[in-house]
């Protein structure tokens, strides 16, 4: 049966066919849907975890006990779950494990643009990267078995033009697997350093067993075709190389970690030019130098950035294999649309008063970082999930005071990694404010489960986290549970906050508008309109940058344009309304409200 | 409009949807990729989520014929442009052939920042867009959507017009609509496309 599936979904489908049984994941973009698709198929079992770390953690003990299991995550997850990753290198993963990485080139909804293959490399384990849907399915079966032949987990790279590309699959049935159990080895399974040292060498040999494997293995193949240069390439990049030069002779690494370094040699033997053509970093490249293998890449090609049918036609005239052909005039610069808070977002009244208070905001990774843009300006600094609260703690030892300064932090974000920075927090008697903007989802990912929202991924009821309870229980005494549409309550409570020395926690209660999992009334009301006779086009409403607010066709006497409210997109929050300085936005009635979905 | 429709066999046919997060870009995709997919084509769809979806630029890049190998149309070689919004119209008409088409969805959408300096939202993109290029239809798919009830198809309006130059059998389109959207919205939807696509057909 043929069907027509993004990469995320092939991963899936390629899960429910080779047999995993256990699945689990911390959302994130571009991985995210790899992980919702599983949740589809009953036989395996599949649930979001806290953080990248727990989630491998969950899937290695599976996998220990010789269950099949994936664990995915976007590539900064891997730094968060580097040490069971790298420690688990002398241990093995006897079930199979498979840790998929989903890379972000262009970083489309990253903070950095990482390579992932260097992790595989570090670690010493396969790196598997599949370069469309079909691949992204039938090498989750390779990539077992070779978990299981080898013991050895599994580096499943992905990207975000596979995991977000759909292209037709051909699908079979389930091939379920029988799980072994735990054999109880503690030279093996207790890394003490008197066992690691002994499971050193035998981690050595695993990978000179690797090296030769892949020499012949068919998840690297060779395309023949016309003349004496040979391309190197791999992932996506090969399918863009197709595009652009489909009669080359192309080696195609489906592993690109080890390489198949004497078959690559003699592919090279009778070219005259060897051209490595990936995205990223220069990984096959080196690999390649290193061989002693002569090839030109990064040469021609950027290291940094995502590839594209453009760039490969860029490089190979750079390269002088292709003429330059007349350029597409590049077009003027069209007016930019940064993301902005949803209407009816909760995010939208906490951030309009820090940017009023002029707060030094220390943010952190979600929805909320979209705060720190313009109009609302308020966000100073965002590294990576969780460091909002340590960034604060910094910042205010060395300024010798909290005052002023707040750690905003979502509420899977802090989850995620934020309760070990407020722990440190109490313990250090900063006098900070610390936001938990608690909307009862991760938002930013698409609206993923966490402990807080009371749900599992199967949608049965679960244990609800309690954000208050869970912060005393850490040691702070000054919590204020406020509801962010309230804006006078808002800022009153935030002002009395960041003028204490003492450390101040906020949680807020609203729940995403984007996706009330819960209820949908409370982000859903009857939609606000501008009265034009009243408005005075002081622009007051646009700066809470909603995107149901802008500009009417309409002026004052002075010239100055009126405010106009799209009725579809307003959920009736207030916040507009709030800040009008002359009550000119109103709330229609019920009986107007007549958004329906189609 | 002029010209014969193009025949999806002798080449790939490239399909750049463009618009803003919210206004129904991914579902027009996913549609013609299902449609072409149910014609027998082989097919690629590429498009980024993400940020995309909090009010900013969302594209899809949909590619069918014999054998497709890049997910994304090297710039250029764009059929069809299909652009939900005027100045989204103006951003990627670059990426059309100059003998490609570019139907204009009627509607502005000024981003909230566009009352700021520097974040002027264009004079008359549509204008601009005339300038540069030869085969341009705007369709007032708005206005259409809410003439026939419901405002939040004219999507499907656009997909309707789109349809008109594609070798695609209007039996498979629906077949593709029945699939995808909710039974009951089916009618509605399907009121939407057929208008669409008189425009073209
Ligand atoms: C280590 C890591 N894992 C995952 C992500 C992807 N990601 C970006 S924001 C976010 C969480 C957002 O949830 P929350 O903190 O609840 O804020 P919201 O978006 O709901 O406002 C995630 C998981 C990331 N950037 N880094």
């Amino acid at each position: 049966m043929k069907q027509i599936l993004s990469g995320n979904e092939s991963v899936a489908r390629g899960c429910y066919e080779y047999g995993v049984h256990i699945a689990t994941a911390y959302p994130g973009t571009p991985s995210t849907e790899v992980l919702e698709n599983i949740a589809k198929f009953p036989e395996i079992n599949s649930e979001w975890c806290p953080n990248e770390k727990v989630a491998f953690e969950v899937a290695m003990g599976a996998a220990f006990e010789g269950a099949r299991s994936i664990v995915v995550m976007k590539h900064v997850g891997l730094n968060v779950a580097a040490d069971p990753f790298v420690s688990v290198s002398l241990i093995g993963a006897p079930g199979g494990l498979v840790v998929v990485s989903a890379d972000d080139p262009g970083m489309h909804s990253s903070q950095n643009e990482q390579d992932n293959r260097f992790y595989a490399k570090f670690a010493g384990y396969p790196c598997i990267e599949p370069s469309d849907s079909q691949e992204a399915k039938e090498f989750i079966g390779q990539a077992f078995d070779i978990s299981i032949r080898f013991d050895v987990p599994v580096l499943y790279r992905m990207t975000t033009r596979v995991c977000h590309s759909k292209g037709i699959v051909s699908c079979g049935e389930r091939n379920e697997c029988g799980i072994a159990g735990f054999f109880p080895n503690p030279q093996k399974f207790v890394v003490l350093p008197s066992h690691a040292r002994l499971r050193r060498q035998w981690a050595d040999d695993r990978l000179q067993k690797l090296m030769e494997f892949v020499e012949t293995s068919d998840l690297n193949r060779i395309d023949d075709g016309n003349g004496d240069i040979g391309i190197i390439t791999h992932g996506v990049t090969y399918q863009y190389v197709k595009e652009i030069i489909p009669d080359f002779p192309v080696f195609k690494c489906g592993i690109t970690y080890p390489l198949p370094v004497e078959a690559i040699r003699k592919f090279a033997h009778d070219k005259k030019q060897l051209l490595i053509i990936e995205e990223l970093e220069p990984f096959i490249e080196s690999e390649l130098k290193t061989a002693g293998i002569r090839c030109e890449g990064k040469k021609y090609w950027p290291h940094c950035g995502e590839m594209s049918p453009d760039t490969v036609t860029a490089g190979l005239i750079l390269a002088g294999i292709r003429k330059a052909v007349k350029t597409v005039p590049v077009p003027e610069p069209v007016i930019p649309r940064p993301p902005v808070f949803c209407p009816g977002c909760p995010h939208r009244g906490v951030y309009y008063i820090l940017s009023k208070l002029k707060a030094r905001v220390c943010t952190d990774i979600g929805c909320y970082t979209l705060g720190a843009l313009p109009p609302l300006n308020s966000g100073d600094t965002c590294v990576e999930m969780g460091a909002s609260i340590g960034v604060a703690v910094g910042m205010a030892k060395a300024r010798k005071t909290g005052r002023g300064i707040v750690a905003t932090i979502g509420d899977s974000t802090f989850l995620h990694s934020g309760m070990t920075g407020l722990l440190n927090a109490v313990n250090d008697n900063a006098g900070i404010t610390v936001i938990i903007m608690d909307n009862s989802i991760t938002a930013m990912t698409g609206g993923q489960l966490h402990p807080g929202s009371g749900r599992h991924l199967n949608g049965s009821e679960a244990p609800k986290m309690q954000f208050a309870a869970l912060c005393q229980a850490l040691g702070c005494d000054r919590i204020k549970v406020i509801d962010p549409y309230e804006i006078k309550q808002t800022e009153s409570v935030l002002k009395e906050a960041l003028n204490s020395d003492e450390l101040s926690v906020i949680i807020t209660n609203r729940p995403c508008a984007l996706y009330p999992h819960e209820n949908r009334r409370l982000v859903r009301q009857a939609p606000f309109r501008v009265n034009e006779d009243q408005c005075i086009g002081c622009h007051a409403c646009m700066r809470v940058s909603c995107p149901a607010v802008s500009e009417s066709d309409n002026r004052t006497a002075k010239g100055k344009t009126k405010s106009h409210i799209d009725t579809v997109l307003c959920t009736g929050c207030s916040v507009c309304a709030q800040v009008c300085p002359v009550n000119a936005i109103e709330r229609m009635s019920e009986n107007n409200d007549f958004r329906k979905d189609p | 409009m002029e010209g014969r429709a193009l025949t999806m066999q002798e080449h790939i046919t490239n399909i750049l949807i463009a618009g803003v997060g919210g206004q129904g870009v991914l579902l027009a995709s996913e549609l013609l990729s299902d449609a072409a997919f149910l014609s027998g084509s082989d097919v690629k769809k590429s498009e980024v989520h993400g940020m995309a979806q909090r009010g900013g630029v969302v594209t899809s890049h949909v590619r069918f014929g014999i054998r497709v190998y890049s997910p994304l149309i090297p710039s250029g070689q764009a059929d069809v442009l299909l652009a939900f919004e005027e100045a989204e119209a103006k951003r990627w008409m670059y990426f059309v052939k100059t003998e490609g088409r570019i139907v204009i969805n009627q509607k502005r959408l000024k981003p909230p920042v566009a009352f700021l300096k520097g974040f002027e939202y264009p004079a008359d993109p549509v204008k601009d867009v005339k300038e540069n290029h030869g085969h341009v239809l705007v369709v007032p798919a708005t206005e259409i959507a809410t003439t026939l009830g419901n405002p939040r198809t004219a999507n499907m309006v656009l997909l309707g017009a789109l349809s008109g130059y594609l070798e695609i059998t209007d039996s498979l389109w629906e077949n593709a609509i029945r699939n995808r959207v909710p039974a009951e919205t089916v009618p509605v939807n399907l009121d939407a496309f057929h208008e669409g696509r008189k425009l073209t057909s």
